[in-house]
């Protein structure tokens, strides 16, 4: 965090700054402050295009020209570049600067089209308000205009207008500098320049949405919003986005009650104003006609048709009331749901129900003691400048990929150094300080050589260089923050927890940031859906009030619950907006489980492979209709907010839960979103002082630490399976575009899922004499070989095999068997 | 050897009486060959050099007030002082040379690359640095060809890499052809380009080059014929060389001189002691105007120069003399136009150069040279309108804010404005555009209007 980026930082009282002078008033800026920045801050504003806080300044539109003085006579000088220096004196209303202003002005309205009624951006665009603001009101450009063909698709999601664009360089530093994609660059010269993609080479890059945020004039513009709202018509709320766990700040906007757009609102403690395309674009799920609007039961014959609420909560009552045992239910999901609901799911099963078969994460995630108990991090503290980050864990560009934004901002300009354990060349590159990727089972072995120093001589794969340096960045005196998360679904937990053990040995004073993916996940288990935890990460043990029948004994995780099922012990199963069935890694165990299980209750808002298995559903209002609080991974709160009515008779998921509560004679303790959330201030620690209507801009809300009365023990014993030399270790990872309920409902995005293959390193390939993009024969253990899709990749260690998880073509659960600790698979030429 | 002769496999290269400080050996046809540089003289400067401190060398430089030639005329030895202390650092040969009028670069990287090398190996030590890197412009083939055999011909003699002329010092030079456009010469662009990107100019501040340049990394960019002047100058010393020329300019300057003179063609002059009227009617020089007609206007210093008249005949080939006067000497390029010249289309000329050739960074220069482009050709066209003259000024000040640089016109009692112009833009180019609008409207305001009125501005834009 600069200076320049919070002007609120300012001091003057203790730090008198850089005295100047701006249009005859003294005043001061911050050291190093720009003087566009500085002048904004003291109420004056500097006209501009180019100039975008969250990137370096290039000095490129001109259109922030002012005459300064400082000692040498006054001259024209871009403010956007220029820092402050003592006794400066700044003109920003003198007749050279207007006329420079006016100058610049006309020269970019000369070959502009003036569509501006038929523009996206017309009504909040800044070349029209400039125009407005200080352009001549007649042109005296009587050539004939610059020519383009109008809107070209530069990717399936982004459409570039070359005419209207005034070439500011904001969208191809966008997609170089931030996002590392350099995909769009300036072509032509002269008035013929031109922004345009390379030859067959689409914009296809996960954040392409930024660029057309940024963009000051409409030439670019989002396919889903194209032509659907003026901004005249749009109502705005913020909000936080429950993609993922990363919980960027964002604005919904609405026309006519419905979610038209996503823009990212620029927190300074998460996104910087960055959006996936996936945050960006999620809200046309919203509206898709795949929703569930009304209640279902199962009918005689089998099929699922509409009830009424009563009757479909009454079964919902019974099916809970009919076990004998409460460890005879389970419940799998509830990372979709707000704070609120958590907590009211939570207390309803757990507190009233004496279920603690109930986990929040589908086998994907890490053991709750982790992510509960481990010291957090802040995303700032992370990316703080010299800092040292370990990543152990995914490619975050695929899972969490605002965060990676940020990480990657870190690394370029703020001397972060990255230490990559990850199972496979990240996103991150060749900018990482120490690359180590341990072949799955490893992993652990590899944090405990770290540990002892024991870097002298290579590791498997991993060098003693790399090994030394990664040493000593996690013993360094700098601040270390491990990004602790799943990189291999086909890798144990106990030995991801080895290793984190192995970490805080080396460095006692690292902090970590849990890198799940699934949106409010930290706030399920906060809630205590997870088990073996009272709400607040309070052992079973403890009194809280309202929840008299808390269980006393640890229940079952997901793949406990699941195989539960499959043992005939499990007679009711209910899903809170999760599906196992698709989502579970190892999905062979999940179609048993639903073989088996006696009655499944599904509170959903899609029609999914699960719910349609269901014998009751309970239709479930989704983000975006839904006022409510999101944790995001650093433990941080922030609102949820309704923006649109939602559709058909769906509901709340903790209005849901209060109701079931009523039916049940029994009572939640509050009927109004405001008494739930007392009974969460009163009961979670550390929810005592949430203010929770922060809304309004830059509400970034506070990390609720979580006072912890405990510490994860963690040993660094777990067992390393013997490599089979013939075999090759399983890596499975997830990718932003999957077949998720989510992105297959939105209609834009359902394109952008793959087909995944088998990605095996050049040099097994090579061994094994199969071409690159040939089919092979794949065969775990013992078991039916499957006929693949092989390709080469170096970013796969020797070795290993990767899989992308729940794409189309190569299926990973294919080859994921639930409890094994590595998963070794064989791989044969045809 | 014949003296005002063309010399055949020179092509363009006049040699005259007087002294040679860097086309010493043009008068050879194998001038480029590593024997014939080392059977006069070649690279014992260089040696030397290597039997010098470093500081020392830099201050013989420094002494002999070395002018850059590259257009800027910023001393050599007083920009080398401007480096920081840190390493890596680079030096950069700039061989983009590509200004309007301007060809003498080609000739001293065609005719003497062994100078050049020398010169640049020279500058490397002076400035304790081991990588340069000559970046020869994309459309000069032969003068690749002969730099790329010279330069494997000095490494295979130990002259450059490794331990040169067996001493300690090793120093690279790494060659790179341009891609064909104007703007790279420009220091920051050239920069760019040699990092693989677009060339496009950087903003300075903050991207000096001294102190953030190639890499970010502490950078000097000299001219071909600044370099060229190094071995000259060490083996002959400063003394020497201020004998030379004038007491603000020393030596002399490669001129390229072009346009409707009788012996158009490259002279090594001596800087401030020749008039332009010596050197455009002299028999030691250009021997008059062509066909003897008048002469209605020069450009002084390359495309870029506002225009010189009659009356600025007798200022001398001096910097320090021109640049007052309204224009500037630049890189050495001198266009002398005779009466027969339509002055409307002479000037649209420079400013298409200038429009096309625009990078398209910023928009003053992008938007306004095109407009401006667009018109001088509609006036030339027959459909222009009185009012375009007033405008082609004003788009003018958007890119240049007025009052623009401009010669004296005695006739109308307007003062001369010296040279430099103010600038909206990044770069000089865009202000560059400004040059030939407005000495030509000051000067000849009624062949406009004549143009002007000649056709009915009917479907004017249309
Ligand atoms: C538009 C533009 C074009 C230029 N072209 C050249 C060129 O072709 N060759 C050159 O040596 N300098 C050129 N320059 C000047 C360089 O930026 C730089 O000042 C010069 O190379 C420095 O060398 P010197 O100090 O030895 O003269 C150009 C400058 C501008 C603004
Ligand atoms: S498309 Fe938009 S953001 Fe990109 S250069 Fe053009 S105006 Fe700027
Ligand atoms: S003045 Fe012209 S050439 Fe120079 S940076 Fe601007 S657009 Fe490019
Ligand atoms: S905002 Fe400063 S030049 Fe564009």
């Amino acid at each position: 965090m600069t200076a320049t980026e919070n002007p609120e930082s300012a001091s003057p009282e203790t730090n008198p700054g850089v005295p100047f002078t701006l249009n005859g008033v003294e005043f001061h800026a911050n050291d190093g402050e720009l003087l566009i920045d500085a002048a904004k801050r003291h109420g004056v504003h500097i006209p501009h295009f180019c100039y975008h806080p969250r990137m370096t300044p290039v000095g490129m539109c001109r259109m922030c020209l002012v005459e300064v003085d400082t000692g040498r006579g006054a001259g024209l000088q871009p403010s956007c570049m220029l820092p402050v220096t003592p006794n400066m004196k700044v003109n920003t209303e003198s007749e050279p600067t207007t006329k420079a202003q006016d100058g610049v002005l006309e020269l970019l309205l000369i070959n502009h089209p003036l569509d501006c009624p038929v523009c996206d951006k017309g009504g909040e665009c800044p070349l029209q308000d400039n125009a407005y603001a200080f352009g001549p009101g007649e042109s005296r450009f009587v050539e004939e205009k610059r020519h383009y063909e109008k809107p070209i698709p530069i990717s399936d999601l982004v459409y570039l207008d070359r005419e209207r664009c005034i070439l500011c360089d904001r969208c191809t530093r966008f997609a170089s500098e931030v996002a590392g994609d350099p995909l769009i660059h300036f072509i032509g010269r002269g008035a013929q320049t031109e922004v345009n993609t390379f030859p067959e080479h689409e914009f296809s890059s996960y954040f392409s949405g930024n660029t057309v945020q940024i963009c000051p004039v409409g030439a670019l513009t989002a396919k889903p919003y194209r032509f659907a709202a003026r901004p005249w018509d749009l109502s705005e709320t913020e909000s936080t986005s429950m993609v993922d766990s990363t919980g960027a700040r964002v604005a919904l906007h609405s026309s006519q009650d419905r979610l038209v757009r996503i823009q990212g609102v620029d927190s300074d403690a998460t996104n910087w104003g960055w959006l996936s395309d996936k945050e960006r674009f999620i809200y046309e799920a919203t509206d898709s006609p795949e929703r569930l609007t009304e209640p279902l039961v199962r009918d005689g014959s089998g099929d699922a048709v509409p009830t009424r609420w009563n009757n479909a909560v009454k079964q919902v009552v019974e099916a809970l009331a009919r076990p004998s045992d409460p460890r005879r239910i389970g419940v799998i999901g509830g990372a979709r749901l707000t704070l609120e609901s958590q907590y009211a799911w939570a207390k309803l099963l757990k507190g009233l129900g004496a279920v603690d078969n109930i986990d929040a994460q589908l086998g994907d995630g890490l053991p709750a003691e982790l992510v509960l108990g481990l010291p957090k991090a802040t995303i700032d503290s992370a990316c703080q400048p010299g800092g040292v980050v370990v990543l152990l864990g995914p490619d975050l560009k695929e899972e969490l990929p605002t965060l990676y934004l940020r990480l990657r901002h870190a690394i370029q300009f703020d001397g972060v150094s990255l230490v990559e354990i990850s199972p496979r060349v990240t996103s991150f590159g060749d900018t990482v300080a120490a690359r180590l990727n341990p072949l799955p089972g490893a992993t652990g072995q590899i944090a405990k050589a770290l540990a002892d120093g024991m870097v002298g001589t290579s590791i498997g794969r991993s060098s003693a260089e790399e090994l030394s340096a990664a040493h000593k960045l996690l013993i360094s005196d700098r601040p270390v923050t491990v990004i602790l998360g799943r990189g291999n679904l086909a890798e144990s937990t106990d030995i991801i927890a080895s290793a984190v053990a192995s970490l805080r040995r080396a460095n006692p004073n690292a902090k970590f940031l849990t890198a799940l993916r699934r949106g409010n996940v930290h706030g399920a288990l906060e809630m205590g859906l997870t088990p073996g935890y009272l709400p607040g990460a309070q052992p079973l043990s403890a009194a809280v009030d309202g929840w008299d029948m808390a269980p006393r004994s640890r229940g079952l995780d997901t793949a406990g619950i699941l195989k539960s099922a499959v043992n005939g012990t499990l007679d009711t199963l209910v899903l809170l907006g999760a599906d196992p069935l698709t989502d579970f890694p190892d999905s062979k165990l999940a179609a048993a489980a639903f073989e088996r299980v006696g009655t499944v209750i599904s509170v959903d808002t899609f029609m999914t492979a699960s719910t349609g298995r269901a014998d009751v559903v309970l239709p479930a209002a989704m983000f975006g209709e839904v006022d409510g609080t999101f944790l995001n991974l650093e433990g941080r709160i922030s609102p949820v907010q309704a923006k649109v009515t939602s559709p058909g008779q769906t509901r709340a998921d903790w209005m849901i839960a209060a109701e079931v509560a009523a039916a049940a004679g029994g009572d939640l303790g509050f009927t109004t979103l405001a008494e739930l959330r007392s009974d969460i201030a009163a009961n979670v620690p550390g929810f005592s002082d949430v203010h929770w209507d922060r809304t309004g801009h830059g509400a970034d809300g506070p990390v609720i630490t979580g006072i912890r009365s405990w510490e994860p023990t963690l040993t660094e014993t777990a067992p390393i399976p013997p490599a089979d030399d013939y075999g090759l270790r399983l890596v499975v990872d997830r990718k932003l575009w999957d077949n998720g309920t989510m992105t297959l409902a939105a209609a834009s995005l359902k394109g952008q899922v793959g087909d995944a293959v088998m990605s095996v390193s050049p040099a097994d390939l090579a061994r094994l004499r199969i071409p690159s993009g040939n089919e092979a024969s794949v065969a775990v253990g013992g078991g039916d070989a499957r006929t693949v899709v092989v390709m080469s990749d170096p970013r796969v260690p020797v070795g290993a095999a990767h899989v992308p998880f729940h794409l189309n073509g190569v299926d990973a659960s294919d080859f994921l068997v639930t409890g094994q600790p590595v998963i070794d698979i064989r791989i044969q030429a045809l | 050897m014949a003296t005002n002769t063309y010399v055949p496999h020179a092509a363009g290269y006049v040699d005259n009486e007087g002294v040679k400080i860097v086309s010493s050996r043009f008068q050879y046809e194998d001038s480029y060959t590593l024997e014939r540089s080392l059977s006069t003289g070649g690279y014992e400067g260089m040696k030397k050099t290597l039997r010098m401190q470093p500081a020392e060398v830099a201050a013989v430089v420094k002494d002999a007030v070395l002018l850059g030639r590259g257009g800027a005329g910023f001393p050599a030895g007083v920009k080398w002082g401007f480096m920081p202390p840190v390493w890596p650092r680079y030096l950069v040969v700039n061989g983009d040379e590509s200004e309007p009028g301007t060809y003498k670069d080609r000739l001293l990287m065609e005719r003497d690359p062994h100078q050049l090398i020398e010169g640049c190996i020279i500058a490397c030590f002076a400035l304790g640095l081991n990588t340069c890197f000559l970046y020869v412009r994309g459309e000069m083939p032969v003068a690749q060809e002969r730099i790329a055999e010279a330069l494997n011909d000095a490494y295979a003699a130990g002259l450059v890499g490794k331990n040169i002329d067996g001493t300690d010092v090793s120093i690279d030079i790494v060659l790179h052809w341009g891609a064909g456009a104007y703007i790279v010469g420009e220091e920051t662009a050239l920069i760019e380009s040699l990092e693989g990107n677009r060339g496009m100019p950087r903003l300075k501040p903050p991207f000096f080059p001294a102190a953030k340049g190639l890499y970010m990394k502490p950078t000097i960019v000299n001219n071909v014929e600044t370099l060229a002047n190094l071995p000259w100058i060490i083996t002959n010393g400063a003394a020497n060389f201020k004998e030379y020329g004038s007491e603000k300019s020393p030596g002399t300057r490669l001129l390229a001189i072009s346009g409707h003179v009788k012996r158009p063609g490259v002279y090594e002059v001596e800087q401030g002691r020749v008039s332009f009227r010596e050197l455009f009617y002299g028999h030691n020089f250009c021997g008059g105007i062509k066909d003897d007609n008048d002469l209605k206007m020069f450009i002084p210093g390359g495309g870029s120069a506002p225009w010189f008249f009659e009356e600025q005949l007798d200022l001398l080939l001096e910097a320090g003399d021109v640049g007052p006067a309204g224009s500037m000497l630049g890189s050495g390029a001198i266009v002398v136009m005779d009466h027969t010249t339509d002055a409307v289309k002479a000037c649209l000329r420079v400013v298409r150069f200038f429009a096309r050739e625009s990078c398209g960074k910023c928009t003053p220069c992008r938007e306004g040279t095109s407009w401006e482009e667009k018109i001088l050709q509609r006036i030339l066209d027959g459909h222009g309108r009185p009012e375009d003259i007033d405008l082609l000024l004003e788009v003018g000040a958007n890119i240049s804010p007025s009052p623009y640089p401009v010669a004296a016109a005695p006739e109308s009692g307007l003062e001369a404005v010296p040279f430099p112009p103010k600038q909206t833009t990044i770069c000089p180019l865009g202000p560059s555009s400004v040059a030939p609008i407005t000495s030509a409207i000051r000067r000849f305001r009624p062949e406009f209007e004549a143009k002007i009125a000649a056709v009915s501005p009917v479907g004017a834009g249309a």
